[in-house]
């Protein structure tokens, strides 16, 4: 579908930098007085309740996880992202369908299945994977955030009874999931050891190519 | 009974178990009889000898909330509420059927993924991303499909209720401005669509404008011979 907008993405595992590199990424490109809608996982209004619920309540199963969180997504696409790109908005997203994908195949869920569950999203104009080694995730993860949630933890898939252990093996899963579909996603691979200030210069070179054409909407 | 592996639509859900039950969806637009047909059908297999469950009417706990919430004030996108749906049979499939079917029930299914399909593709979904996206639904052993005209369908809405809601006329579809008008062409167009599927999927058309005894003769003449075939 063709729409004024434009569509920025971030991906990667917990503590790969990747929300701190978005957040630069909006003020910068707010500073340079450009329309601006961000939004990020897990923050439908709407679904938020119910996923919480449902969390709380254990019930949930790899495809209930799934599509509980493709509500959410889709909350947010069709009442916000999508809209916002056809005003002609320069939408930026922490987080997109491939956390679902990396997510939900860690559980065991059909690719082909979760894919076909988000066929109703745009690609993005750009994706970018900020690729940390795992030890340097896990490490600002576990270093700062002792409490660790049951699903966050991939405590679900019984692959440890220790949340850390399950955290790291589950996020291990997810890297792995992440750096193959790299290619056939087409992002735009960062590396997330770079300091923030190399990492960022990188997504503005990136972000000011794919804005040579834009034409601001009469906000 | 004999354990067999389930069968899916499509995809299915990788990490479950084979089951000993028999799956029985009944189908079939709103007042077409269901609910009656399912009671009787249960009681009757009961009192052979079976054990069964029947999802009945009530939504999962899941997301039955949210979906109310939205539907009164019409907040939710298309693609979104469809997604919800599907949420929301997963859970009753997993937690609910399933289990059931496991411990070796007769599980009556009052509904299917084929209502869903068919009230979003009458609102525009894509026939092709609905089907992949029900891919994780078990084939049932025996599909019904209770066949009635919007006419038949109706009267019984102004007989059971008294008045026409306000989605069974697919008022949202702002098909007409007039209820009467919308109910008839919604329900048309529901019609052609579980038609369709039944022509599809292979599934038993009941003509269910007669009595409720004559109905559920021919569906206790179907569930019989299920059970002998596979006993």
């Amino acid at each position: 579908m063709r729409y004024p907008g434009r569509l920025f993405i971030v991906e990667g595992t917990d503590g790969s930098g990747k929300s701190t590199q978005i957040y630069l990424l909006k003020r910068w490109l707010e500073d340079s007085g450009y329309p601006v809608f961000f939004t990020e996982w897990n923050s439908s209004k709407l679904i938020k309740s119910a996923t919480r619920r449902a969390k709380k309540k254990n019930t949930l199963t790899p495809t209930t996880f799934s599509l509980i969180h493709a509500c959410d997504f889709a909350d947010r696409y069709e009442q916000m992202m999508l809209p916002h790109l056809r005003a002609g908005y320069i939408v930026l997203a922490d987080r997109y369908v491939y956390t679902a994908y990396a997510r939900d195949m860690a559980r065991g869920c059909d690719p082909e299945w979760v894919r076909n569950v988000y066929r109703f999203a745009v690609r993005p104009t750009i994706s970018f994977y900020f690729q940390t080694p795992l030890e340097v995730s896990l490490e600002r993860i576990l270093g700062s955030r002792p409490a660790l949630k049951y699903h966050e933890a991939g405590m679900d898939l019984g692959l440890s009874s220790d949340p850390v252990e399950s955290f790291k093996l589950f996020q291990g899963m997810i890297k792995r999931h992440y750096d193959e579909m790299a290619t056939r996603e087409h992002f735009r691979i960062v590396d997330a050891t770079q300091t923030v200030e190399e990492q960022q210069a990188y997504v503005r070179q990136a972000v000011s190519e794919r804005l040579r054409d834009y034409v601001m909407p009469r906000v | 009974m004999v354990s067999h592996p389930p069968r899916y639509y499509g995809a299915g859900l990788p990490y479950q178990r084979p089951y000993a039950g028999k799956l029985i969806v009944i189908e079939g637009a709103d007042c077409s009889g269901r609910s009656t047909q399912t009671g009787l059908l249960k009681r009757w297999l009961e009192f052979n000898g079976h054990a069964v469950a029947d999802t009945g009417i009530k939504r999962s706990d899941l997301v039955s909330r949210t979906i109310n919430r939205a539907k009164e004030g019409n907040v939710l996108g298309k693609t979104t509420l469809s997604l919800l749906y599907a949420t929301d049979f997963a859970d009753q499939l997993e937690n609910k059927i399933l289990p059931a079917l496991q411990a070796g029930f007769i599980v009556i299914a009052d509904r299917y993924i084929f209502t869903l399909m068919v009230r979003d593709a009458v609102r525009g979904a894509d026939p092709a991303w609905l089907q992949e996206l029900f891919g994780f639904a078990l084939v049932p052993d025996l599909m019904f499909y209770l066949q009635l005209d919007p006419e038949d369908l109706l009267h019984r809405h102004f007989r059971l209720r008294g008045y026409l809601d306000y989605w069974e006329a697919g008022m949202d579809l702002s098909l007409s401005t007039d209820v009467f008008e919308s109910f008839h062409r919604y329900q048309s167009e529901c019609k052609k669509q579980f038609d369709r599927l039944a022509a599809e999927y292979g599934w038993v058309t009941v003509d269910g404008r007669r009595s409720i005894d004559a109905v559920q003769t021919d569906l206790r003449r179907h569930v019989g011979s299920l059970l002998k075939a596979m006993a």
